[in-house]
């Protein structure tokens, strides 16, 4: 089939220490309940599935050395069930319009699905980002064990040149089966949770090792060969599948649930990224997806093994924040009605039509650059800011998303409206030239000082409660 | 070269309300008031007028647009009525206009009003404005305080001083203001403070305080101009002339262009050179012996010493410590109260700073006035650092 040529991944900053939630709701518990470690990765207010998908696209296409020419998003909690959320990702890239856009949805093997079909593509590379930030009801054992985080993978199909590949994929099987171990009706918030032990012993325990029996099979290879085992469950459900299905010498891809816990759809790609961080190039690989039936991949390893700690996901785990307060984490993901004061009443509208017209300016943060005397600004204009210059009709666009910028003022602002005060904002020059007055995101109270270097993500800019819509644009944010 | 506006008009009458918290009047009442002083200061009819300028900003709020709330609160003969609005710039927007019409032998007596009502938005601090559909897409949401906070932190990094440092000098600034306007019945905010007092307030948007925010206020101002003949005609002998009137809005090089390091308002440099130009006067140190600047936050009154180049660049915390700007310094500054305490009805603003220039020079400031003053200046920054407008007025005693 084909090859996986690149690789990013995101995981949001704030970390939910387990401890934190048990600690607000642990009056709901059972007394003598076990304590749960680690923490979970939860988005900050203004991020979502499609911003976490930027971030890890970014990733991918910089250690990219090839374009996409497809763009396909996979995720249970795609903000927009009605407007390609995937063109939106390819717009924020600022990708070529040139190319196929969808979107992949409603199981958690929606990821494994979306690879395995890239890999059987007749065009060039297909950009496949997975991408999960699914929301759990206060007290439940979802609201322990649900991450969020985005993996973004170059998939080149076997016809397609293949030089430099992190991975080949060898075969896949696919098994349906309406298999309802959870669902969530269109329109629902939560999920709605059946008992583990029938998942364990007559869903996995049954589907999942004819599937993957059918993969090896068609990869022509034994359960011996298997050198790693990517399964997307909790230890000791992977150990106990492996076991069942003859892979017990296989080495399990961590689970990463003390990291960032489970991230839904993007978590069969997210152990994979992990596991292909440090495997030895011609060692074979088992992925497994499962949801409503099973997607068995066998893959070949055939990067170069990175040192313990490095790679995307390392990096994107490493970046962390803890978040202390749960109602502040309940707030943000909007469980908790908090009176934000008169300044939150205004109306967020946003003029389609100028959306639109502006669209590779604020979507894909693309300005002018005067071509007579260099100055780059945002947003372009008819006529160049520069004092010197300021002459009309000589910029051309100039992607500024993947300059570096630099703090030159700033403020925390207690009296904005801001679902986390302060407001932080302030102005930013870039690299090369050009200012603009923009919000910082992943800064608290104390983060951020002049002179401080930063990037620019993609992020939720505002909420428009009464139209039932977000708009998004680019924030600074410090660069490591 | 133009010849300017110097001494082509005389200003000879000026009213003011109590500026503050007016939850019993409206615009229209706050117009009648200030007009009523105005004109009996004249010795000026209604029906002597022959044309108006109004300034609001906030006209969503309740005053209105178009010249109908001026000419309607008024009962005005049907003259022509023009609305103006350049942000906090409004008030000096409107007194320009009548100044210009009468410069330019339009009409012989004109009329000049700001007015605004802030205090019906059921909230404290200013209210909430669309910056237009494409700026809302890109634009932080962010507030007065937040957008001048910048030039703190700007200033201090450009200068290097620590916030600590800075925020003694700008608590100077407050303590001063709030020590002028309790000498003067008609501010809003009449209590003594303390440089403690001010570093231990609430925080607003880093570094300022509540302490360091000017007041949000009710109120309005108006001015009748005529031209020095006129104004002999009439009887006057010892009356005030306009001296320079300049704005500069900016263009977009302090959001857009590096150039600017964001520690100084690039748009008042540029209209004071051109007001001193224009009055004639080479020495602004020496020369200006009072002004009422745009002090809507304390750091805003700080860079502006600089900007209109009566403090060294960079020295400006210094003076200010060193009481330069206090009421018995070399250049009192905000002798009423200023933004600060006298409060800020935007619309009004420009006026009633031209009203206290007007009040001292004619020597009518009671406990606050000065030995003698000949020349004061007074100065409007509407908008954000980032882009905005500088209005600078010079006003003296006609020969």
């Amino acid at each position: 089939l084909g090859s996986i040529l690149a690789c990013g991944a995101y995981v949001p900053r704030l970390r939910l220490a387990r401890a934190t939630i048990q600690e607000a709701m642990g009056w709901l518990a059972r007394p003598n309940e076990r304590r749960e470690a680690g923490a979970r990765a939860v988005c900050n207010w203004d991020e979502d599935t499609l911003t976490l998908a930027v971030e890890a696209a970014r990733g991918c296409l910089a250690a990219a050395r090839r374009a996409p020419a497809a763009v396909t998003l996979a995720s249970t909690t795609l903000p927009f069930a009605d407007r390609s959320n995937a063109t939106l990702l390819a717009a924020a890239l600022d990708l070529a319009p040139e190319m196929q856009t969808m979107d992949v949805t409603a199981t958690l093997r929606a990821a494994t699905t979306a690879l395995a079909q890239a890999s059987r593509a007749t065009a060039g590379p297909t950009l496949l980002v997975a991408s999960d930030a699914r929301s759990a009801r206060p007290g439940s054992e979802e609201e322990l064990q649900f991450g969020a985080a985005a993996v973004a993978l170059l998939v080149a199909p076997a016809s397609s040149e293949s030089d430099g590949a992190l991975a080949h994929i060898r075969a896949a099987a696919h098994l349906a089966a309406d298999f309802v171990d959870h669902y969530r009706m269109s329109g629902q918030a939560f999920d709605y949770s059946l008992e583990e032990r029938w998942i364990r012993d007559e869903g996995i325990g049954k589907l999942a090792p004819p599937a993957i029996a059918a993969a090896l099979q068609a990869a022509g290879l034994k359960a011996g060969d298997i050198r790693h085992c990517v399964l997307p469950l909790r230890r000791a459900s992977a150990q106990r599948l492996a076991r069942a299905s003859g892979l017990e010498d296989a080495q399990l891809a961590a689970d990463l649930r003390e990291d960032c816990g489970d991230t839904g759809v993007a978590q069969p790609l997210l152990l994979l990224a992990s596991t292909l961080e440090t495997a030895g190039r011609g060692e074979h690989i088992l992925l497994l997806g499962l949801g409503q039936g099973v997607d068995a991949l066998v893959l070949t390893a055939a990067g170069t093994p990175l040192a313990a700690g490095h790679g995307p996901v390392s990096s994107a785990l490493a970046r962390r924040h803890e978040e202390t307060s749960y109602t502040r984490y309940l707030s943000h993901r909007g469980l908790l009605e908090v009176d934000f004061g008169m300044r939150a009443e205004r109306d967020n509208r946003s003029a389609q039509s100028v959306m639109w017209r502006k669209e590779r300016q604020v979507t894909g943060f693309v300005g002018g650059r005067c071509t007579r005397c260099g100055t780059q600004q945002f947003p372009r204009s008819r006529v160049c800011v520069n004092p010197e210059c300021r002459l009309t009709d000589t910029q051309s666009d100039c992607r500024l998303a993947e300059l570096k910028g630099r703090v030159k003022s700033f403020t925390e602002d207690w009296q904005a409206y801001a679902p986390r005060p302060p407001a932080l904002y302030g102005n930013v020059e870039f690299e090369g030239g050009g200012n603009l007055l923009m919000e910082f995101t992943d800064a608290d109270s104390g983060e951020v000082e002049v002179g401080m270097p930063v990037k620019f993500v993609f992020r939720i800019k505002d909420v428009d409660r009464l139209r039932a819509f977000r708009r998004y644009f680019w924030k600074a944010t410090g660069a490591l | 070269m133009p010849s300017g506006i110097a001494d082509r008009v005389a200003i000879i009458g000026m009213g003011c309300t109590r500026f503050g918290e007016r939850w019993d009047c409206g615009p229209d009442d706050l117009m009648v008031e200030a007009f009523n002083e105005a004109s009996a200061d004249a010795g000026v009819a209604r029906d002597d007028i022959g044309a108006a300028w109004l300034g609001v900003f906030f006209d969503e709020q309740s005053t209105g647009k178009s010249a109908l709330p001026l000419s309607m609160a008024l009962r005005l003969p049907n003259i022509p009525v023009t609305r103006v609005e350049n942000l906090c710039a409004t008030g000096t927007e409107a007194l320009r206009g009548a100044v210009y019409a009468v410069g330019a032998g339009a009409c012989d007596v004109a009329l000049a009003v700001g007015v605004e009502k802030l205090k019906d938005t059921g909230y404290a601090g200013l209210p909430e404005r669309t910056k237009g559909s494409f700026e809302d897409l890109y634009l932080p949401g962010s507030t007065a305080p937040g957008a001048f906070a910048q030039l703190a932190a700007a200033y201090a990094s450009r200068h290097g001083f620590s916030m600590d440092k800075l925020r003694e000098a700008m608590a100077h600034v407050s303590c001063k203001s709030h020590a002028n306007g309790a000498r003067n019945p008609k501010a809003h905010l009449r209590n003594r403070i303390t440089p403690e007092q001010v570093l231990a307030a609430p925080l607003i948007s880093y570094p300022l305080g509540v302490y360091d925010c000017c007041g949000v206020s009710d109120g309005a101002a108006c001015a009748i101009v005529t031209t020095p003949e006129r104004a002999r005609a009439l009887g006057k002998k010892h009356f005030v002339t306009v001296k320079a009137l300049q704005l500069a809005p900016s263009n977009g090089v302090e959001m857009g262009h590096q150039s600017w390091d964001g520690s100084y308002t690039l748009t008042t440099r540029l209209a004071a050179r051109r007001a001193y130009a224009e009055a004639g006067i080479a020495r602004p140190r020496e020369a200006i012996d009072l002004m009422e600047v745009h002090d809507c936050f304390s750091i805003t009154e700080l860079v502006v010493m600089e900007d209109l180049d009566l403090s060294d660049v960079g020295r400006a915390p210094y003076d200010i410590l060193d009481g330069r700007y206090d009421w018995d310094g070399a250049i009192p500054c905000q002798t009423d109260g200023g933004l600060k305490c006298f409060g800020h009805p935007i619309g009004a603003s420009g006026l009633r700073m031209a009203y206290e220039i007007y009040q001292q020079l004619l020597g009518r400031a009671g406990e606050r006035q000065l030995k003698a003053p000949a020349l004061g200046l007074t100065h409007n920054l509407g908008g954000i650092p980032n882009r905005n407008i500088a209005s600078v007025a010079i006003l003296g005693l006609a020969d």
